[in-house]
């Protein structure tokens, strides 16, 4: 008798072929400089699109396309319940209790400014101090300057150590003189990768009854963020990042807060009755909606959430995690290269920036281009934290579903190129 | 491209020409690009003629900006200042001789950007129109 052949247990969360994924985005087929398929390490920046996200723009515009909310008529209705979709979708994503607590904005940005303004002028005043962290994106951390300048508040800062590594050491001396009211910090850092440890720090702000806001821009496309276990108060993303078009993202925030807050844009759908002397604002989520919204660029938006649900963010975390690595130890591998931020081994989001000794960044990303080897240089919106690492800008690759293990051996391969180039090789 | 690094320019960036500070400028000028961190600064000596005699310049950053201020300080030894004044971007693009994206434009004119602005210190005279302030650049006199 032959045994019967015994059948490997489905895996966990099955692993991700990124190749297959590669088939589903059409630019990522061919390079302009090369021909070869384009090594996009830059989704950092802004994901690209699959084919489903990129239909269902076509199918919005061709088939189910009207301004959304007051219409009668069939595309109306369509459109309004696509367009809603797409916020059940965001409240899923997000594990938040209702879709009254997601608002579309056109980004992070404006979901974080909608806070600063709308929360931020209303409850601040002198004496009261809103916490970030020294890892901020600009957009995390100029409206809370100017917030705390209309108001008199003061802005304080988590610093991080020379691996851009959060010091939480001195929390407690950060809330001394003043009330606690708001601490503003980004998940994952876009310029080092860095993790930023909302567990020790949700717990101590809410010791404090401040309120968190966390920048999910660099988390929510790439690992699963629960915002009711997080236990934190807002949260802001950009689709654009997310594998969905730009002009689209979103606030989440906790329904009572949003209830207790006045609207910061003002016109048509965010009313409910206007006269001519005064009006009165509509419910959630629409009285933080001003205006005809990004319609066809939203329902899109909850299309790439379907997307990314149905890769499984798990396993697309999963994917980055070990691309990230295998990026990390073979950039340590090329001379005179230092990579920034958390040692390897350490937790942290895909993204790698390095500077390379002899070397400007443009001169390294012009010179990749080249190869079609696609990756960012600069300050990467974050000045003040290249101030505190002492560079000027570092150049910087960052992974998504799609990057293969041949994407980061050609920016290795690249790297060779650019240190022959300039003579250090 | 991949004529942008091409051995003319790499020369320069490894091997910039005057290079350096000088005992008695006439005038000096420091800009920045905020984009990529590009930095000059740079000091010019000038006879009773009004022309250029001595050109130093310190500074860091990619090879299109320090090989532009390289190559640019060899063009302008020897020119008036009047010359000077009339030196265009165009300019600055045929002394490289490479294309560039708008980008790394910005690069290239950093160095020429510095001494027109400090001539014109200098001088007393208004920046010429469309240069005070270009894009992103921006600078300071030392
Ligand atoms: C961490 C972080 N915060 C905020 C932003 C701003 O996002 P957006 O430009 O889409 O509003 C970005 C993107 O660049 C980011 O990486």
């Amino acid at each position: 008798m032959t045994d019967a052949p015994t059948r490997a247990a489905a895996p966990v969360a099955s692993p991700l072929d990124p190749e297959r994924v590669s088939a589903d985005f059409p630019i990522l087929a061919v390079g302009p400089n090369t021909g070869r398929r384009l090594a996009y390490l830059d989704s950092a920046a802004s994901a690209m699109k699959p084919s489903q996200v990129i239909d269902s723009l076509r199918a919005t515009y061709e088939s189910a396309y009207a301004n959304v909310h007051r219409g009668v008529y069939a595309h109306a209705a369509a459109a309004t319940e696509n367009f809603e979709a797409a916020r059940e979708a965001v409240r899923d994503l997000l594990n938040a209790r209702s879709p009254r607590e997601v608002i579309f904005t056109r980004g992070t940005t404006e979901a974080i400014n909608l806070v600063a303004y709308s929360w931020g002028r209303t409850n601040l005043e002198a004496g009261d101090i809103v916490v970030t962290t020294e890892l901020e994106h600009h957009s995390n951390l100029v409206p809370w300057q100017q917030a705390c300048a209309a108001t008199g508040a003061e802005l304080r800062f988590i610093p991080v150590d020379d691996d851009g590594v959060i010091d939480v050491s001195g929390l407690d001396a950060l809330a001394e003189g003043g009330r606690l009211r708001m601490v503003a910090v980004v998940h994952v850092s876009n310029s080092l990768g860095t993790h930023v440890p909302l567990d020790v720090i949700v717990p101590w702000a809410k010791s404090h009854d401040a309120l968190v806001l966390v920048d999910g821009a660099q988390s929510v496309p790439h690992r699963s963020v629960d915002v009711q276990a997080l236990g934190i108060d807002f949260l802001a993303f950009s689709g654009h990042k997310l594998m969905g078009p730009t002009g689209a993202g979103a606030l989440w925030g906790r329904e009572e807060l949003l209830a207790e807050m006045p609207p910061w844009q003002f016109g048509g759908e965010m009313i409910r009755r206007v006269e001519y002397e005064t009006s009165t604002f509509n419910d959630l989520p629409w009285k933080f909606e001003a205006g005809t919204p990004a319609i066809a660029e939203v329902t899109a938006m909850g299309a790439a959430i379907r997307y990314l649900q149905e890769l499984g963010i798990d396993a697309v975390h999963q994917h980055e995690v070990e691309m990230t690595r295998y990026a990390h130890e073979r950039l340590l591998d090329v001379p005179g290269l230092r990579v920034l931020g958390p040692e390897l081994g350490v937790e942290r989001g895909g993204v790698l920036s390095f500077l390379i000794e002899g070397t400007h960044p443009h001169d390294i990303a012009t010179l990749l281009d080249t190869y079609d080897v696609n990756v960012r240089a600069g300050h990467h919106c974050t000045q003040p934290l290249m101030k505190r690492l002492g560079v000027h800008a570092t150049a910087r690759a960052s992974v998504y579903a799609y990057t293969t293990r041949e994407d980061i051996d050609r920016l290795i391969d690249g790297l060779a190129e650019v240190r022959r180039v300039f003579g250090l090789a | 491209m991949d004529d942008l690094y091409r051995e003319f320019i790499l020369e320069h960036y490894r091997n910039p020409q005057n290079y350096g500070t000088l005992e008695h400028p006439t005038f000096e000028a420091e800009g920045q690009n905020p984009l990529c961190g590009d930095e000059l600064h740079v000091q010019v000596e000038v006879d009773d003629a009004k022309v250029i005699t001595a050109v130093r310049f310190t500074g860091q950053g990619c090879a299109i900006s320090q090989a532009a201020m390289s190559i640019l300080s060899d063009e302008i030894i020897g020119k008036s200042l009047e010359d000077v004044a009339k030196l265009s971007r165009e300019d600055i693009v045929e002394l490289l001789g490479i294309e560039l994206t708008p980008v790394r434009l910005k690069c290239a004119l950093l160095g020429l950007v510095v001494v027109k602005m400090g001539m014109h210190d200098h001088a007393g005279t208004a920046a010429p129109a469309g240069w005070e302030g270009v894009d992103e650049i921006s600078w300071a006199r030392t």
